[in-house]
Formats: C-alpha cells, sequence, structure tokens
C-alpha cells in the first residue's frame, strides 16, 4: 500500500471513528439511561404529592424497614466470611483449594428462583426440617429469617471474590514480619491486614449491599409476600405494579433506583481514588 | 515453616467450610434429594411435557442468542470506551455496571414501561408490527441488559493491555484495517469474549426478576424455566420444582463445561497464531 492511499484514508478514518462512538454512546443512552429516566418519569407521572403520598403508605415504610433489616444481617454475615475464606484461601496452602474457590463463587451461577427454593426444600412445611421447625414454634420460610437466608446464599461470595485477589497479590510478608517482631494474632489483623484491605472490603461490601438491598427472585421464593411482614422494597414493587398501582411501583422503584446511582458513584470514586488498593478485581460483581 | 509464623488457619479454614456447608452445600443436597422424589418415569414425564420443553428452550435458547449479542455489543462498546476520548465518555463507563447495581425488579418495570405498546419505544415499534414487550423478544430484551457489563467489564483491562505496537507493525507490513482488527486483534481476544459470554449467559439463563414483568409469560411462548419452577412451588409440587431446578443446573454445568473447553483450545490456538 502507498502513503497516498492512507493519507487519502485518513478523513475517511475519521468518520469510520465518529460513527462508532457516535453508534456506542447512542446505544447507551437507549439501552441504558431510558430505562433509568423512565422510572423517575413513572414515578412522579401525578405529580411530587401522589409521589410522596405513596412512599409514605404504612407497607412501603415497612418494605423499606424489613429491606434494610434483612441487609443489616446478610452483608456482615458475608463480610466475616469473605475476610475469614480469603484468609484460608491465601494465607496457607492446603488440598482442593480449587474446589473451594469454585463453591464460593457457586452462588452466582445459581439461579435466584432456584437459590431461594432450596431453603424452601430444606426448611417449608414439606422441607427437611419443617416439621421438626413446625412442632418447635419456629417459622423460617414466609418470615424473615428465610429472607435473609436466601439473601445470604445469593451475596456470599462478593466480598470473598474482592478480597482472593488482592490479598494472594500482596502476600503474606508484612503479617510474617508483624508475628515475627511479637504482634498477636488480633494486633496483627487490625494493624497490618486491615489496612492494607480496607478498600477492596468497602468495594466488596458496597457490592454486597446494593445486591442484597435488590435481590427479587430468592427472597420471592421464600416470602410468601405477607404485606407488612415479609415483602421487602423490590417484592413490594412487585405487588403494587401487579396491582396496576404504576405510581406506587415506581415510587419504591425510584428508592432502589436512587441506590444503585449511589452504589455506582461511590463504587466510581473508589476505583478512581483507590484502585490499586483495590487492585486486581474480578470483572462482573453483578 | 511459613504456615506456622501466620496464625488462624483452623479457625478461618473450619468457619469457611462450615459456613458453605451450612449456606450452600447442604440446601443443593436437598435440592438434589429431593428431585429424585418423581422418580425416573416422573423426570421423562417432566421433560416430555410441550410446556417444560417450551420454557427450557426459552430459558436457555434465549440466554444463549443474549449473551452472543452481547459479545458483539460488549466488544463495540468496551472498544469505543478504550480507544476513543470523547466527551461524556467517563460518565458511559461509571453507567456499564448499571445492570448489575439495578434491582432487577426495577429493571424489569422500567423496560416494560418503555417497550409496552403505549412506552417510550414501543409507541414507535408497534406500528411497525414490533412487539417487544408481552413477547419472546421482551424476554431476550431482558436478558441482554441484565448481561450486558460482563462482556465489557471483562474485556476493558485486555484491550487496556493490548499492544499497541503489534497492530502498527502490522499496518506498517501492509495490513488493512479490517485484516489487522480480524487477524492480529480478534484472536487475542478470543478467550476473554468466551469468559464474558460464558458469564452472560449462566446470568441470561436463571434470570428472573427482570424477565417476568416483560415477558407476559404466556405459556408456550413467552414462559421462562425459573417461573415455571415457582408455579410448581405454588401448587406444592416440591419435587417437580427440585427436578426443574437440577435440569436447570445441569444443562448450565454441561454448557459452562463446554465453553471452558472451547476456551481452552481457543487459548492454545491464539498463542500459536501470536
Amino acid at each position: 500500500m502507498s502513503g497516498g492511499s492512507a493519507r487519502g484514508g485518513s478523513t475517511g478514518r475519521w468518520l469510520g471513528h465518529a460513527a462508532i462512538i457516535a453508534f456506542a454512546s447512542l446505544f447507551l443512552i437507549v439501552f441504558l439511561l431510558l430505562p433509568l429516566a423512565s422510572v423517575f418519569a413513572e414515578a412522579f407521572r401525578q405529580g411530587m404529592q401522589a409521589y410522596l403520598a405513596s412512599l409514605q403508605q404504612p407497607e412501603a415504610l415497612s418494605a423499606i424497614r424489613l429491606t434494610l433489616l434483612v441487609a443489616a444481617i446478610a452483608v456482615p454475615l458475608n463480610l466475616a466470611f469473605g475476610v475469614a475464606a480469603a484468609w484460608a484461601m491465601t494465607r496457607f496452602e492446603f488440598r482442593g483449594k480449587a474446589a473451594l474457590g469454585a463453591l464460593i463463587d457457586l452462588p452466582f451461577s445459581v439461579s435466584p428462583v432456584i437459590s431461594g427454593l432450596v431453603y424452601v426444600l430444606l426448611f417449608g412445611a414439606q422441607g427437611w426440617f419443617g416439621p421438626w421447625l413446625d412442632a418447635h414454634g419456629v417459622r423460617i420460610i414466609f418470615a424473615v429469617p428465610g429472607l435473609v437466608l436466601a439473601t445470604v446464599f445469593i451475596t456470599l461470595p462478593f466480598v470473598a471474590r474482592e478480597l482472593i485477589p488482592l490479598m494472594q497479590a500482596q502476600g503474606s510478608e508484612e503479617e510474617e514480619a508483624a508475628r515475627v517482631l511479637g504482634a498477636n494474632a488480633w494486633q496483627m489483623f487490625f494493624r497490618v491486614t486491615l489496612p492494607n484491605i480496607r478498600w477492596a472490603l468497602l468495594y466488596g461490601v458496597l457490592l454486597c449491599n446494593a445486591r442484597a438491598m435488590g435481590e427479587f427472585g430468592a427472597v420471592s421464593v421464600v416470602s410468601g409476600h405477607i404485606r407488612g411482614l415479609t415483602t421487602t422494597m423490590p417484592l413490594e414493587v412487585e405487588m403494587r405494579y401487579n396491582e396496576y398501582d404504576y405510581v406506587g411501583a415506581f415510587a419504591i422503584a425510584s428508592l432502589l433506583a436512587l441506590l444503585a446511582l449511589l452504589t455506582l458513584a461511590v463504587k466510581t470514586f473508589l476505583e478512581w481514588r483507590y484502585g490499586d488498593e483495590i487492585a486486581a478485581h474480578a470483572p462482573g460483581g453483578h | 515453616m511459613r504456615r506456622r509464623v501466620l496464625p488462624g488457619f483452623g479457625i478461618s479454614l473450619g468457619y469457611t467450610l462450615a459456613y458453605l456447608g451450612l449456606i450452600v452445600l447442604l440446601p443443593l443436597v436437598a435440592l438434589a434429594w429431593k428431585a429424585t422424589g418423581i422418580g425416573f418415569h416422573g423426570l421423562l414425564q417432566l421433560l416430555a411435557s410441550p410446556r417444560t420443553l417450551a420454557a427450557l428452550r426459552l430459558s436457555f435458547g434465549g440466554a444463549l442468542l443474549a449473551a452472543l449479542l452481547n459479545v458483539f455489543l460488549g466488544l463495540l462498546v468496551a472498544w469505543t470506551l478504550v480507544r476513543y476520548r470523547f466527551p461524556g465518555r467517563r460518565l458511559f463507563d461509571a453507567l456499564i455496571d448499571l445492570p448489575f447495581a439495578l434491582p432487577t425488579a426495577v429493571a424489569g418495570i422500567a423496560l416494560t414501561a418503555i417497550y409496552a405498546p403505549n412506552g417510550w419505544l414501543g409507541r414507535w415499534l408497534a406500528p411497525m408490527g414490533i412487539q417487544v414487550a408481552y413477547a419472546p423478544p421482551g424476554v431476550l430484551l431482558a436478558m441482554v441488559f441484565v448481561g450486558f457489563p460482563f462482556v465489557v467489564r471483562t474485556l476493558q483491562p485486555v484491550l487496556q493491555s493490548l499492544a499497541r505496537d503489534v497492530e502498527e507493525a502490522a499496518e506498517s507490513l501492509g495490513a488493512t484495517r479490517a485484516q489487522t482488527f480480524f487477524r492480529v486483534i480478534l484472536p487475542v481476544l478470543v478467550p476473554t469474549l468466551l469468559t464474558g459470554f460464558a458469564l452472560a449467559l449462566a446470568r441470561a439463563v436463571g434470570e428472573y426478576g427482570s424477565v417476568i414483568f416483560i415477558a407476559g409469560n404466556i405459556p408456550m411462548r413467552s414462559e421462562i424455566a425459573p417461573l415455571l419452577i415457582v408455579q410448581k412451588l405454588e401448587e406444592f409440587d416440591y419435587a417437580g420444582a427440585a427436578a426443574l431446578g437440577v435440569v436447570m443446573l445441569a444443562f448450565s454445568f454441561v454448557l459452562l463445561v463446554l465453553i471452558a473447553l472451547l476456551q481452552h483450545w481457543s487459548g492454545r490456538w491464539a498463542e500459536r497464531g501470536a
């Protein structure tokens, strides 16, 4: 190819680049921004007052409380699990490590409906432990413990997945040094390990929390949809929607959309400010 | 010697195993156990039911198609975000994860509102005879939406680290842009594209929340397999629900193993090509 043809193609090349950028931008606007905008447009369709009134109904408030409660239990459980799993996986050698890693990731490839179903099979009226629990007056399915269990299952991998590649990359020299210099286990953990992983930990907790508060399929199966008692915010969205209360459904949905935007904003900030300390985070954190 | 210095092996591994055993393994064993309750004959009957077959075909066929679409769309978007500088690029980049962050029920009703016959886009599509909401295309749309970030996010770091000098060498040796892309760039990306494909596929196969609102859930036409599981549960057909769950997990497992094999093979092919 001669230099002449390359020069002649430069205008065409510029147009090609512009066309790619324009197409990708248009696609992202229609595909991602439009649904987000429609949530707020539908929520405010009948004005501010209707919006606020639908958020002040008692079932809306109890759904918000329940969502916060479930996340407040499930997220710390998976936080503790994530730290323990990452510590075991990255600081010691043992047989079956690869299998353990696959098991930690497993909940991501299980349908949310199946994630809820398995607990119904364990604790439901016809489940393995159902009759025993019933005799002792303990309710798990169609009650808050079931919602927590399903949420824990769904969000189990988030924190561990952030920490494992990071702690693997960081290595254990600093911790070993602390031990050799006489630090006890807790001193080592709080003064060396935790400061090294804090931003990745926060990142994992952020994603874990977003999914915990937004989970629908798994909690839908174990909830029983008892209004005011077992309906989290996403379930309240569904119930209102099915009752043709669109403003009410989108009003709750708008709160969840705000949570999503807040999550994205904090996530982007963490990546921008502490990218190196979060580092090797696996793509596709759901 | 090393492992002696660091504390907490027993307690961290023990806690990890106990937690996984209780939260993940025991429930999955219960699932498999319950599924055997319908027996071999029951399983055949379940799989021979036209409604089950239609739902499985929609869930798996739709997910495969959605993952394939996501490979093309994801490649285009990741390429644009990595290679070009333009106004709004950072905002778009942050927005890519929206389908992960937005609760599926919210995505479901939002997509339905847009693509319903009276929606922002639906009202333009309806006169053209294109029905998205309450029909199979709606299922596909929701599946593409929830799986979209996977391909972009797996590709971005690879595209970023792709050595420009190889492309420049190819072009200076007289390769056209198309040749450079298909012979030099694409082979290196294939294993990553397969990873993104597998992640998007796994997500779309089991997707429930975003799909059920837009699908219309017409039996034999736009009813997904997870919804069938929910319906069996509501009819107290626990064994049937469990069996369908096991069938879905087994199908997904086989697909993911096939993709892993393909990836292994394509990785070797890319190495040989380079």
